[in-house]
């Protein structure tokens, strides 16, 4: 991965670029890497696919999925499953010393089916195994990584160009791996959209051995512990997210953001200073360094709108800003604004709310 | 006990500003820092060494404006800075970063002691990657615990360590054997203060400075733009939104009837969705 603070290369080097090196040529189609965890399939990798299509299209080359897991129904599930995301094929290392992620083990599986069917494009998701795994695999193939991308594309040549966001998303840069295969890419949940879900009968699976022994795998997980239920939020994939801002004042108001996630069924969020605070926890996060959501409707309550927190709200189709500053930054990219008092808005907006969605209810009291 | 922390000296991020007409960064004047994410490692290690002893040796890769980081480290008590410094090094992506602060770690070992444990931070502010860590590991053949939250336990003698990683839905309690990579998570920990002592030091301590050639860097073709597999092709600003937001008049109607009127407007299908979630709630 390239590091944004090296200055674009001279357009010369990339235009007299070399031909590809012989023995990479024969290196084709586009794979997306499957991640389970515990039984579950991120959607980030359904997510993948859907991008994976478009590049698989362009190229005119197959779409592969890459499952890695335990041995039986989870993995076996997981690759039928990928058809119906768009896969032409899918490749599978199915072995139970695989049933949870370690890296030694999982790095070992994705390198030798790498070596061995030798894939143009390998794209995974930018989740804590993802990257994990991306930044131990690009390193012992001795090729390019893309980390956080934000779009992906191919070159009429061929090339993937993979734009992300560098110096705090206050600038983008495209990408190239020139010089070597496969060309891989890291994607953050929720950044690409989700493809429709077709049902398809599966097609041609490719199986792979993972060729180790428990023996030869140094590290052991000794427990796992779920987070609390308390503590687990569907933020990064909720349809609708009311967020609140240092504009809130106190942690009490914060309660005004949750009562009207409440009513609207919707999660609720902030930005960075409230968990900085600890007015919040740490998962609520929006934003560069922490969740990126793409709801239906976002209300953002005094937020400023600083770079940091939009890229990761950009992906919300309609994003309403309640901000008693008209010049917020965050009116630059709002479809909807209120200049108003948000402490004494929220109130009046749930009231609203309710009153609209379930006329009936009207007399109830926010819990 | 030796540890080697791997630190970053990144722009402030929060002051970058990008110039409106020729979209290039306007970097005179930025202030440097540590990279924050690395904060958490720097204490993780000094934790460990108040526990069981031993030296914590900081490195970092970068221009010879980095040394003020590393001063700034000594400052919290480490025992030893290393500035990794050679214009090879520019342009540097993270396979040829990681090539070359594997070198350096390899010669901090002979020079210094083999280190039982490198930590990393958990990414930087700047290259965003987390992969600087994953790649060390990699290429050291050291086993890796990314995202660590904790380390529960750690057993000199025998050679291991346990330690609590945040993964999808829930924490891995792990444990592997010494040495090995652990890239620290945010918030894991607060960095210390260090004593006066620690300051003065600081001021006059001595930073080791190695060229490629004093870290033992075998090939040069391998670091820096010339080792880097990927290249930045373009660089550009976020492309603004066509259109501003639509503001809501305040002085007419009650203003959250009509927000709401707004909402729906543009979002016809919102409202029967909404009402559904809302019931289900
Ligand atoms: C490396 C880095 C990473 C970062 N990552 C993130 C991130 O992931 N997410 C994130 O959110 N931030 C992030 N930040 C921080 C970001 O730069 C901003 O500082 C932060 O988003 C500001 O939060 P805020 O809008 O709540 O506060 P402020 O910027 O202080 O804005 C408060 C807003 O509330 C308005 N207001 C005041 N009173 C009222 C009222 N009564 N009613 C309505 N409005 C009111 C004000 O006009 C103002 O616009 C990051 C920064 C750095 C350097
Ligand atoms: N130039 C460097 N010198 C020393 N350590 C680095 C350097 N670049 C990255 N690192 C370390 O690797 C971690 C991950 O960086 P990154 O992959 O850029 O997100 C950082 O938190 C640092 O601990």
């Amino acid at each position: 991965m390239s590091e944004p603070t090296k200055a674009p290369a001279p357009s010369g080097r990339a235009a007299t670029k070399k031909e590809l090196p012989e023995h990479f040529k024969s290196y084709r189609h586009v794979w997306v890497f499957v991640e389970q965890e515990r039984g579950q399939v991120h959607p980030v990798s359904w997510e993948l696919m859907g991008a994976g299509r478009k590049l698989a299209d362009k190229l005119k080359v197959d779409l592969a999925a890459v499952v890695i897991g335990p041995q039986g129904e989870v993995s076996r599930q997981a690759a039928a499953e990928a058809f119906c995301y768009g896969a032409d094929l899918a490749y599978v290392v199915a072995d139970d010393l695989l049933a949870d992620y370690r890296n030694e083990a999982y790095t070992k599986a994705l390198t030798d089916i790498v070596n061995t069917f030798k894939p143009e494009i390998l794209l995974l998701g930018a989740t804590t195994l993802g990257r994990d795994l991306a930044g131990s695999v690009a390193t012992t193939l001795l090729t390019g990584l893309t980390a956080d991308c934000t779009e992906l594309d191919v070159d009429p040549d061929g090339s993937l160009a993979a734009t992300r966001p560098t110096f705090g998303g206050s600038l983008l840069c495209t990408i190239y791996t020139l010089n070597y295969r496969p060309q891989m890419a890291t994607v953050r949940p929720r950044v690409m959209p989700m493809p429709e879900r077709v049902a398809r009968d599966p097609g041609r699976i490719v199986t792979h051995p993972l060729g180790l022994v428990e023996d030869d795998i140094v590290t052991k997980i000794r427990a796992f512990l779920p987070d609390r239920d308390s503590a687990k939020s569907n933020l990064a994939y909720a349809d609708v997210v009311v967020a609140g801002g240092l504009g809130l004042g106190s942690p009490e108001n914060f309660q005004l953001v949750r009562q009207l996630a409440a009513v609207l069924g919707a999660d609720y969020g902030c930005s960075r200073p409230l968990v900085q605070k600890g007015w919040v926890t740490s998962d609520r996060q929006i934003g560069q360094t922490g969740k990126t959501i793409r709801p239906k409707l976002y209300i953002a309550a005094g937020i400023s709108g600083a770079i940091q927190h939009r890229v990761g709200v950009d992906g919300a189709d309609l994003i309403v800003a309640i901000n008693t500053d008209k010049n917020a930054p965050i009116f630059d990219f709002a479809h909807v604004g209120i200049v108003t008092d948000a402490i004494r808005f929220l109130p009046a907006l749930t009231e609203a709310f309710r009153a609209r969605l379930s006329p009936h209810s009207r007399d109830r009291i926010a819990s | 006990m030796h540890i080697i922390v791997c630190i970053k000296q990144v722009p402030d991020s929060a002051q970058i500003r990008v110039h409106p007409v020729t979209n290039t960064i306007m970097r005179q004047g930025v202030p440097t820092i540590i990279n924050p994410y690395d904060l958490f490692a720097l204490e993780a290690a000094l934790a460990l060494r108040d526990r069981f002893g031993g030296t914590v040796t900081v490195l970092t890769m970068g221009p010879p404006s980095a040394e003020d980081s590393l001063r700034k480290a000594l400052t919290f008590g480490i025992d030893r800075a290393v500035l990794l410094t050679d214009r090879f090094f520019a342009g540097a992506d993270t396979l040829a970063t990681t090539y070359a602060l594997a070198a350096a770690i390899r010669k901090i070992g002979e020079t210094f002691g083999a280190p039982d444990i490198v930590f990393t931070g958990k990414q930087t502010i700047d290259g965003d990657t987390a992969q600087v860590g994953p790649g060390i590991a990699k290429r050291l053949g050291l086993l890796q615990l990314t995202y660590v939250a904790k380390i529960n336990t750690l057993d000199l003698e025998a050679g291991t360590i346990e330690a609590e990683r945040r993964s999808e839905g829930g924490v891995q309690v792990l444990q592997t054997r010494l040495p090995c990579l652990v890239t620290m998570l945010e918030a894991s920990n607060e960095i210390r203060r260090g004593g006066m002592a620690d300051a003065l030091r600081a001021a006059r301590a001595e930073i080791v400075k190695w060229s490629a050639q004093d870290a033992g860097v075998a090939d040069i073709a391998k670091c820096g733009l010339r080792g880097s597999p990927t290249i930045v092709k373009r660089v550009f600003a976020p492309p603004p939104r066509a259109e501003k937001a639509t503001m809501v008049d305040i002085a007419g109607q009650p203003p959250a009837d009509a927000l709401i009127a707004h909402i729906f407007q543009r979002a016809p299908k919102l409202e029967a969705e909404l009402a559904a979630l809302a019931r289900g709630y």
